[in-house]
């Protein structure tokens, strides 16, 4: 007999998966599978302003985001259509008064639910609530390893505290619980003490994820970027952890790429396995995704989510391997990364359908790649604080 | 520092259940059966999905290794190696727990 588990994500790659569902349609999501995970943006609200933050520089207002009741059928819909987990994110998604509900609604169709969480909004009672109604894991964020750093980075007083103290009821509560740290030029020299703190925290799972340059990010960079000693520096104290914390802690590593030589697989490859639902309802390829101009998403209050999957313009834009110029199209690694992230095509070049500058072979890699060097040895501090005001520069007294 | 172990340990005696954040389910929309645990979706097969149902926190590992050796005419030895190995396996990853004893 011999019993075996394997990783499910192999059955994204049976062209039927899931589309019974879906009306059919002669289209390129025909090709792909229904995403097993999907990014709930809840709302753009967040008492955090951190300079990295991945919600796009224009925040949708609070008046804009889907109802409750909205949510409900978002929720049913995605179940139907045979999404397996739902990451509940913001902005913060505990600043939604309505979030045991919608929690509970996501239990009640069968939903596996993550709460990515700042985690300062939360009170024992919440989180007890939430639990109640089915909550499956916890995802808190952390900026850094002592409240010094990682206050300044939230840009929110106690913040730091709040957060060990919230991390101690997930585990009271018997739920899994993963610390995501984001790093970058100011805080990696506390890599070694963020492992530590995970651990402390008993935390099942360690993400740390440098930064991404998008949006806000994208803003800060020169108060952000790693130098290339940095980084050297982290793979080494991350391999040596992982070593040492085998069956204690999960590391998940995310480098920047700004320093790689091949481009990440982004999102899985465009429209691929994932997307991402704004407060307001836009089904998204991936949370950056609006820093592109001119294309047009669709929201889930005019088309069902299946349709908007299979038919959307800017979806199909980018799927499979067609629309790719050179050297994409006569690249051996067309289909491992897929071209890399459209994003960042068209942050650094002015347009998505280029070459990812993170791959070696995009005519502008090595440009990006001194003006990541640049930046790194530049004595940019001081942040612009992520807010709905259009972002604040830090004080001189902090950064200076 | 403190190492607080939360995986448990699988012998014949033990009466091992799913952890509360590691769910079996029938996929309708692709038609299998997964796992669902933070971050990941595991495909069990036929026998993994057989011993996971088995586990209803009443029996003990003994217990189920006889139902699955009646069930196939099967050796009990191989298919107890084969059980425990399985369920270690998810243990090792976190996602069983030691049923509690319910008295009324």
């Amino acid at each position: 007999m011999s019993p075996t588990l394997t990783d499910a994500s192999s059955l994204l790659a049976d062209p039927a998966d899931g589309l019974v569902a879906l009306e059919s349609r002669k289209s390129q999501a025909e090709t792909f599978g229904i995403p097993l995970a999907v990014l709930a943006e809840l709302t753009h609200r967040c008492p955090l302003q951190c300079p990295y933050c991945s919600n796009p520089l224009e925040l949708e207002r609070g008046g804009a985001e889907l109802t409750t009741d909205e949510w409900k059928r978002v929720l049913g819909e995605l179940a139907e259509i045979g999404v397996l987990q739902i990451h509940f994110s913001g902005g913060e998604p505990t600043a939604r008064k309505d979030l045991v509900e919608i929690v509970q609604h996501a239990t009640d169709v069968g939903l596996y639910s993550n709460l990515i969480t700042s985690a300062v909004l939360l009170t024992k009672d919440k989180l007890t609530a939430l639990a109640d109604a089915g909550l499956c894991h916890v995802q808190i964020s952390f900026q850094g390893s002592e409240e010094g750093i990682a206050d300044r980075v939230a840009g929110l007083k106690d913040a730091h505290a709040r957060k060990v103290e919230a991390a101690s009821w997930v585990r009271e509560l018997g739920l899994p619980l993963t610390v995501n740290a984001v790093m970058h030029r100011q805080n990696l020299f506390q890599l070694a003490d963020i492992i530590q703190m995970a651990v402390d925290l008993d935390a099942d799972r360690l993400e740390v994820a440098n930064v991404q340059y998008y949006g806000w990010a994208l803003r800060n960079r020169a108060a952000l970027m790693p130098t290339i000693q940095q980084i050297d520096e982290s793979s080494r104290v991350v391999e040596e952890a992982e070593a040492r914390l085998k069956g204690i802690l999960a590391i998940d590593y995310v480098v920047p790429d700004y320093y790689a030589l091949r481009p990440k697989k982004c999102m899985g490859g465009w429209g691929r396995q994932f997307f991402n639902i704004s407060p307001s309802g836009k089904i998204l390829p991936c949370h950056a995704a609006e820093t592109i101009t001119g294309l047009e998403f669709e929201t889930v209050r005019d088309h069902s989510i299946a349709w908007i999957w299979q038919n959307s313009e800017a979806f199909n834009r980018y799927r499979g391997t067609g629309w790719m110029p050179e050297p994409c199209q006569s690249c051996a690694y067309k289909e491992v990364d897929y071209g890399g992230c459209r994003c960042q095509a068209f942050a650094l070049t002015g347009h998505a359908g280029n070459t990812d500058p993170a791959c070696a072979l995009s005519p502008v890699h090595e440009q990006i790649f001194k003006t990541a060097m640049r930046e790194a040895a530049g004595d940019t501090r001081r942040f612009i604080y992520r807010n709905f005001a259009g972002g604040t520069l830090e004080a001189d007294a902090h950064g200076a | 520092m403190a190492l607080r172990n939360r995986r448990i340990d699988i012998t014949e005696g033990s009466r091992p259940v799913l952890a509360r954040h590691a769910k079996l389910k029938f996929d309708e929309a692709r038609q299998v059966w997964v796992i669902l645990v933070p971050e990941r979706v595991l495909a069990p097969d036929e026998i993994a999905v057989e011993i996971l149902q088995l586990c209803d926190g009443v029996r003990n590992v003994d217990q189920i290794v006889d139902v699955l050796a009646a069930r196939y005419a099967a050796d009990r030895e191989m298919i107890g190696a084969d059980v425990i190995a399985m369920l270690r396996d998810l243990a090792e990853k976190g996602f069983l727990a030691e049923a509690q004893d319910t008295k009324p």
